[in-house]
């Protein structure tokens, strides 16, 4: 790090910036990749980065690439993660009973104890809970995604909008977001679940994603400002770019990571969210198979078969965990300063 | 001039003087701010109510049809019920008598004639018992834990923690919960002899609280816990920790007091914006331990179509929600004497 | 590194002597050496001015002595800081947080950090006597308000109860300055105290660490990277570079016939009347990097007088005189080269 004030024609010694600090500037030398990242998340697409081929511009992404591979807790969240993929994409290599074939249970095997023939035993109608737990991965999955892309592209597009053009946009979408905010979500859910009539998997997307959107609003608006007041942004207007080369080019890449964190993060909770509303029976509706309905269908007998409940219930805690998992992973990469 | 709203009377200067010109000046900023964000509030609670009527009036059947059942009714008596309710009104005019009737503190009254009030109190009551001690366990749970861990930093308990509050995190309410209501609730009773832990009802007072309020704690735990953790440690590196050091206090004093006030105001702020989160959230944990609380209520006024008391209660959570973060807002400029109510 | 030249007045002992003092920092890129065999001494009632640019070591320095380092990752693996003939770093902690704040006392760079902002200045201050001398809240805070008056902030008895973000930046660091001489502490130890303020500012702290220093016998460790703050209050300069002290003077002494060519750098580059028309001097290269310290001189990257031998010998403090030294092979030539 040169320092002006010793090479050039000054009085003074040093900064003087760093000359209380605890750790001395040899130390701070190596980790001001790091300080200046936290900063301002992306960095400037002009900065080189270590393992990043030269001339092409530096992104924050292969650098956090390289830290995550390293770390034992994301490691563990994509093995998870990926297993729990391949659960809800071929359910048929888990499990050879078909859950959703009626002939698979039998009422005179309700309740069994978990055997070589049904591993997590069989529930209230008999049937074959690890089958239908697996098959279970499936719908909890695609409302986690479904709503996690949904929220993120309204939310992040408003919040692009507002926190870019300011002004009157920006206070009308602001006002909207707090009254969205102001509604219990779970309460809110249900009763927007209660005027389809039945449960889908789309329609627990929605009621989730209508209440959802203004968290990823608040959070890419909230980057958006303070991206924009970068200094490189301000070089860039400066400079004559274009307000959508501008967005697109400088502040988008750097608000959308704490985006992404936060979806990653919000995955997990949505999942969660689907088998609270499922259990409640404004969910996903049988004959469809969700952790939920299973749940709340285990319920009546609980005390005295406890493995067709805890049985989905340890399916749905690992599968948020695994998410959970993985923003806390994407996050530490992105922003070390959080660790 | 800048606020100080919190000034302690006591340790004002001389006490021949009442009220300095500059004091009397922060009361009427502080109470305009109050007043000012009070009114902010409204659109809020017009729009929250406004979605939410608008969501019940799409709700498919007819309320007066369920009412009465399968029973064939005459038509006249549906005529005049229906007049008496506006329900033959526009839908923007029947949400304009309903809200005119919450700002002069009437929350309407059911197709049966009952107060929505009256039936919603006890019920809320019930919520807010279950809210509050959630709350309670969050903030002192959450502030050991978090400041346990940021003293110990990167050390092994550190590590138990952090790794606890990720699974609390994952583990969803419904799981928790039954798990819970087993282990404590069923199989203690069963290896003791004793309940310590109540599973169902609200008949053994505040212990009935206990378990439910914990299971509908326990996420807001963990984050709590994590925001404790890094607000402290963060606070801990601050320049005035050094000072307070280097003046040779005693490193009690240095954490409890130097630390404690300035690690303290982000947490408030995330635990006064939580009782709404706990209290609307609660639904699921109501239904698990059976108590009485509104969830349940908006559940059942759901499928029997009393649109009333389903947009009562959405009504009543909003408002504890934007007063929680009025309160907030107040012990913010409380807490750190930099925030003016400007 | 050899045993300190003795300077000053030899017949007192010196009130603070810092002895071959080695302070690290274990970083995951690896162990930082940041102070690597310092020693000084203070007297009492005299000003030592320590010289040196970020990363010198002058502040983790004055850190040590105020043990205030973060351990980890920091540690002292060597060295010895005598108060008063008592080693500071063989105390426990208890002993040492006895002196710290009552009998050494350090003022920091950024007065608006360096306070609590959550706490008004007069609570700040009253503090000191509440938990060192156990005083009623009435009588510290009485005591506060001296103190205040007493560091020339006006309408001390109103502004008891405002908070540090009330005040402007050098009231704030009369502040500081009160609360570090509230015990009238043996050694005061200034770390950069006008760094962070306007130059008239500047000279008005400094007027007032001088007046103070007058009306005790207070030593003063004045931790500074501007040569010219130094000239007019010190009576000694230690110059720090690279962890080391590369020369110690009398302050006349350095200013007319620096032996160090560091020391010579910087004189170099200060713009002076007398040499109105010259060239200003500026130093080239950069600073040593301490997380690997080279096995020579330090300085021998950036130095004009650089031989063969410099790049392989660190030079020891060459004793000059009774009164000065130099961490130079050359400081003959150096010294000469300042006379001519």
């Amino acid at each position: 790090m040169s320092d002006p004030a010793v090479s050039g024609p000054a009085v003074r010694v040093g900064g003087g910036d760093g000359g209380s600090g605890t750790a001395p500037r040899g130390a701070a030398a190596p980790r001001a990749r790091h300080a200046r990242r936290a900063k301002s998340p992306g960095g400037s697409p002009a900065r080189p980065s270590r393992g990043a081929p030269a001339g092409r511009p530096a992104s924050l992404w292969s650098d956090a690439w390289h830290e995550l591979r390293r770390r034992p807790l994301f490691v563990a969240a994509a093995v998870l993660i990926g297993v729990i993929l391949l659960m809800a994409a071929v359910p048929q290599l888990f499990t050879s009973v078909d859950p959703y074939d009626a002939a698979s249970c039998r009422l005179g095997d309700a309740r069994q104890a978990p055997s070589a023939a049904h591993w997590f035993g069989t529930d209230n109608q008999g049937c074959d809970t690890l089958a239908r737990t697996v098959y279970g991965t499936r719908n909890s999955l695609l409302v986690g995604l479904s709503t996690t892309a949904v929220t993120v592209l309204v939310g992040g597009l408003l919040g692009l909008v507002a926190g870019f053009r300011g002004g009157l946009p920006d206070a009308l979408l602001s006002r909207v977001s707090e009254v969205f905010f102001a509604i219990p979500s779970v309460l809110g859910a249900l009763l927007i679940l209660a005027v389809f009539r039945t449960g889908t998997v789309w329609t627990v997307m929605l009621a989730l994603a209508v209440l959802a959107w203004p968290m990823t609003f608040r959070i890419m608006r909230a980057a958006v400002i303070a991206a924009r007041g970068q200094d490189y942004v301000v070089a860039a207007r400066a400079l004559g770019a274009s307000g959508r080369r501008i967005m697109f080019r400088h502040i988008l890449p750097n608000a959308v990571t704490s985006v992404i964190v936060v979806a990653t993060v919000n995955l997990g909770v949505f999942i969660a969210a689907e088998a609270g509303l499922s259990f409640l029976g404004v969910g996903i509706q049988s004959p469809e198979i969700s952790w939920g309905l299973m749940i709340a269908d285990a319920r009546p007998r609980f005390l005295e078969a406890a493995s067709p409940l805890l049985f989905p219930a340890a399916f749905l805690s690992l599968t948020v965990l695994a998410f959970i998992m993985l923003g806390d992973a994407v996050r530490d990469a992105l922003d070390p300063k959080l660790r | 001039m800048t606020a100080r709203p919190h000034q302690v009377p006591l340790r004002r200067g001389p006490p021949a003087i009442r009220e300095t010109p500059a004091e009397l000046y922060e009361r009427l900023v502080l109470g305009r701010y109050i007043i000012r964000r009070l009114l902010q509030a409204i659109p809020v609670l017009l729009g929250a109510t406004l979605l939410i009527y608008a969501v019940v009036f799409a709700l498919p059947g007819d309320p007066i049809a369920s009412m009465y059942g399968e029973k064939r009714m005459d038509p006249d008596i549906i005529r005049i019920v229906r007049e008496q309710y506006h329900l033959n009104d526009p839908f923007i005019v029947q949400y304009w008598h309903y809200i005119s009737g919450v700002f002069q503190g009437d929350l309407g009254t059911t197709f049966a004639k009952v107060p929505v009030s009256e039936i919603i109190a006890g019920k809320f009551q019930v919520t807010l018992n279950l809210g509050l001690t959630a709350l309670l366990m969050e903030a002192v749970i959450g502030v050991g834990l978090g400041f346990y861990a940021a003293l110990r930093r990167g050390r092994a308990q550190d590590t138990m923690v952090l790794a606890a509050t990720l699974l609390l995190i994952s583990i969803p309410t419904l799981v928790t919960g039954f798990v819970l209501q087993l282990l404590l609730g069923v199989r203690l009773r069963q290896g003791t002899g004793i309940e310590i832990f109540p599973i169902s009802g609200v008949s053994d007072g505040w212990r009935s609280y206990l378990l439910p309020a914990f299971v509908l704690a326990g996420t807001s735990i963990a984050y709590l816990t994590r925001l404790t953790r890094t607000s402290l440690a963060e606070t801990l590196r601050a320049d005035y920790i050094r000072t307070a050091v280097a003046k040779g206090m005693p490193r009690r004093r240095v954490v409890g007091r130097h630390a404690l006030r300035n690690a303290l105001i982000p947490l408030v702020t995330y635990l006064g914006a939580d009782l709404g989160t706990l209290m609307g959230g609660a639904v699921i944990t109501e239904t698990i331990f059976n108590l009485p609380g509104i969830g349940q209520e908006l559940f059942r006024s759901v499928y029997e179509r009393q649109q009333p008391v389903v947009v009562g209660i959405v009504t009543l959570l909003v408002l504890v929600y934007i007063l929680a973060n009025l309160i907030v807002d107040l012990l913010y400029a409380v807490l750190d004497p930099r925030i003016r109510y400007e | 590194m050899p045993p300190l030249p003795a300077w000053g007045a030899p017949e007192s002992e010196p009130l603070l002597a810092v002895e071959d003092l080695h302070v690290e920092f274990v970083t995951r890129q690896g162990t930082v050496k940041a102070v690597n065999g310092v020693g000084y001494a203070l007297h009492p009632g005299e000003t030592l001015a320590v010289l040196g640019e970020s990363g010198s070591g002058k502040s983790v320095t004055a850190q040590a002595i105020m043990g205030i380092l973060d351990t980890p990752p920091a540690r002292v693996p060597k060295g010895r800081i005598r108060f008063r003939g008592t080693d500071l770093l063989g105390l426990s902690e208890d002993a040492r947080s006895q002196v710290r704040g009552s009998r050494i006392a350090m003022i920091f760079q950024d007065a608006l950090s360096a306070l609590n902002p959550v706490f008004t200045v007069g609570s700040q201050i009253a503090e000191m006597f509440r938990v060192h001398r156990g005083m009623s809240r009435r009588d510290a805070e009485r005591r506060a308000v001296e103190l205040m008056d007493r560091v020339r902030i006006p309408g001390a008895r109103q502004r008891l109860h405002d908070y540090p973000h009330q005040f402007s930046g050098g009231m704030r660091q009369r502040i500081m300055i009160a609360m570090a001489i509230a015990l009238d502490p043996e050694v005061l130890i200034a770390d950069e105290p006008t760094t962070a303020l306007d130059v008239t500012v500047q000279a008005q702290i400094m007027e007032l660490l001088a007046e103070l220093k007058r009306e005790s016998d207070m030593g003063l460790i004045l931790i500074t990277h501007d040569l010219g703050v130094v000239a007019d209050v010190a009576d000694k300069i230690v110059v720090m570079y690279g962890g080391r002290v590369v020369e110690n003077a009398p302050v006349h002494d350095l200013y007319r016939a620096p032996a160090h060519p560091y020391t010579r750098g910087l004189l170099d580059s200060i713009p002076r009347i007398d040499r109105k028309g010259r060239e200003l001097h500026a130093i080239a290269g950069m600073p040593p990097n301490l997380l690997d310290m080279p096995p020579g001189c330090a300085f021998a990257p950036r130095c004009p007088y650089r031989q063969d031998d410099c790049v392989t010998a660190a030079p020891p403090l060459h004793r000059i005189g009774s009164t000065r030294g130099s961490a130079c092979h050359y400081w003959r030539e150096v010294l000469d080269g300042s006379h001519g």
